[in-house]
């Protein structure tokens, strides 16, 4: 399964740069990050190509960071495509706690990284699959 | 200026005659405590077996000091004197290590305390003519019903308003013309500022003075309030060990608070050394109840600095004035009017698994009022990457410091290592509050 790796950070100068600066040094490649906003803090959401090893030099570094499956979806660009994927998922009483996207060139490859609720109990991959759009796997996600 | 006497006879009795009341007093105060388990123990190995083993007032000083601890430990019936079949009231605050202290009052006690709120309601000049709004806590606290009494026993017309509900304080202060309020001063700063909102003037409203107290502040503020709204501002001084409100009290003059030293005995103390300082000297505040004998404190130490006056005050009374209250020998915060240890947001907030070990506590003023913010490590461990988490772990730390402390502070969580250590003398409490 895929994973995302979160980091909580203080909302002030310089605490983001830690973070990149650490992950360089232990040469994890970012593949994709979103931050999530709480007013003083913020969540560092991140794809990266070695998420295990990434996670273990920041938790050294004394950062509290969690590994959490995502559902990562190929999403081909064009026009409603994200609409027909939320749709399936919706119709399927599936919720969204947070999701980031992104598209990749020159492929026109939309990415849809997805955190869903409950979901190691959900069928969302199904849903996801039955809609017609590809999941991508963890070495899929990692080597893009 | 008509001065106005509640106990002329007593108020302005001779230094030899209030000494002389002092010493028939702390006899009897000698004797109640000889039935306490605490004192029972403690006088007589300083050679107090009996009262007339105390000659002159000199002798109180044998007795050794009683702290805050002390009451703890004696918690809840060492230093009851009475049988509780005789004890009419109780009181408690919240002690410092979740602990609270209490005090004991018979009929009696409770008579004599409120004939001294009477006293110091009638030294500002106010009368039964007036409307006392009560915007202190009624319940375990003493500055809500121990004035409420005092005032009715004046008998003026009280609202028993408490605090909080803003607008509807003010409401009532328009209705029933309220020309007097019992309130912290920051409370009254934050009434003022919200007086447009509630669209009322200072014109449909009838006050002429407040008691301003529970809350250190500075003369600065008294003035901007008696500005602010054209009244005049008393400072009072009470603890609720001693009874509450009515220990010292601001007469017209506005020129300090006069201790009711028939009723008290104040000294003033070196904090370190314990020593008696020279007249007109910064110290502690220790201070001996002689009306209160249901549970006897005798040379208890408040923490509170202060000085005493020595020179005579214009309104003839006799006893002597005690300055503002100029800061604390420990390092208990007054927020709004609510007394908060450190060692209590510290316990708390080390009983959470995901709460590191480092903490900050912040104290300053939001606007008129008094904020609080306890800053805390989240435990790296501990984190599920989840802001719903640290949502929750946010309202938990919340609820339980509320459930403490009684106030609800605001919590940031913060990264591992970005706030001050734990080991050594780590700054753990910034005060950004004026200072006095």
């Amino acid at each position: 399964m895929a994973k995302q790796l979160h980091i909580f950070v203080e909302n002030r100068p310089g605490r983001l740069e830690v973070i990149t600066e650490n992950l360089q040094k232990a040469g994890i490649d970012i593949k994709a990050f979103a931050i999530q906003d709480r007013t003083d803090y913020g969540l560092m959401k991140l794809i990266v190509d070695k998420p295990q090893e990434a996670y273990l030099s920041l938790a050294d570094l004394g950062c509290a960071c969690a590994l959490k499956d995502v559902l990562a979806v190929s999403v081909p660009d064009k026009p409603g495509n994200l609409h027909k994927l939320l749709s399936a998922l919706s119709k399927s009483n599936i919720n969204i706690i947070d999701a980031h996207g992104f598209v990749l060139q020159p492929s026109q490859m939309g990415i849809c990284v997805l955190e869903i609720e409950n979901y190691a109990q959900s069928n969302a991959d199904e849903v996801v699959a039955k809609a017609g759009f590809e999941v991508l796997n963890d070495s899929q996600l990692y080597n893009l | 200026m008509e001065i106005k006497f509640w106990n002329k006879e007593v108020e302005t009795a001779t230094r030899d005659r209030i000494k002389q009341i002092q010493l028939e007093r702390l006899k009897n105060i000698i004797a109640a405590a000889l039935k306490t388990p605490f004192y029972s123990k403690r006088l007589p190995a300083v050679g107090i077996k009996s009262p007339d083993d105390v000659k002159s007032l000199d002798d109180l000083r044998r007795i050794p000091f009683t702290m805050k601890d002390d009451l703890r430990q004696s918690y809840p019936k060492g230093l009851l004197a009475v049988d509780t079949s005789e004890v009419v009231r109780i009181h408690t605050s919240s002690g410092t290590t979740g602990i609270p202290t209490v005090i004991y009052l018979t009929a009696k006690d409770l008579d004599n305390a409120t004939d001294l709120v009477a006293r110091s309601i009638t030294c500002t000049g106010a009368d039964k003519t007036d409307v006392l709004q009560n915007m202190m806590s009624y319940g375990l606290f003493t500055g809500g019903l121990c004035m409420h009494y005092g005032a009715e026993r004046v008998g003026m017309m009280v609202i028993p308003a408490a605090s909080g509900n803003t607008k509807r304080q003010v409401q009532l202060m328009k209705d029933f013309k309220t020309t007097v309020l019992h309130v912290t001063p920051s409370y009254l700063l934050h009434i003022h500022s919200k007086l447009a909102e509630f669209g009322i003037a200072r014109s449909d409203l009838a006050l002429r003075k407040a008691f301003i107290g529970a809350e250190p502040h500075s003369e600065n503020t008294r003035k901007k309030l008696e500005e602010l709204y054209g009244i005049d501002a008393y400072n009072s001084y009470g603890l609720s060990e001693m009874n509450g409100p009515g220990i010292a009290f601001e007469c017209q003059y506005k020129c300090d608070l006069h201790f009711w030293e028939d009723s008290y005995i104040v000294e003033i103390i070196n904090p370190k050394t314990g020593e008696l300082v020279k007249d007109g000297e910064q110290g502690e505040v220790v201070l001996t109840n002689l009306i209160r004998t249901a549970m006897p404190l005798m040379r208890y130490r408040t923490r509170d600095l202060a000085y005493l006056h020595t020179e005579p005050c214009k309104c003839g009374r006799t006893h002597r004035r005690m300055s503002r209250i100029l800061g604390r020998s420990d390092d208990m915060l007054i927020i709004n009017g609510v007394n908060v240890f450190p060692s209590q947001i510290e316990e708390v907030i080390m009983k959470i698994p995901e709460v590191g070990t480092n903490y900050l506590i912040l104290v300053e003023k939001h606007g008129a009022l008094d904020r609080l913010v306890v800053k805390v490590e989240l435990y790296p461990k501990m984190f599920l990457g989840e802001a719903k988490q640290i949502e929750a772990l946010k309202s938990k730390i919340g609820d339980d410091l509320k459930a403490s402390i009684t106030i609800k502070p605001a919590i940031e969580l913060h990264e591992q290592g970005s706030l001050p250590i734990s080991e050594g003398k780590a700054v753990r409490v910034v005060d950004t509050r004026e200072k006095l």
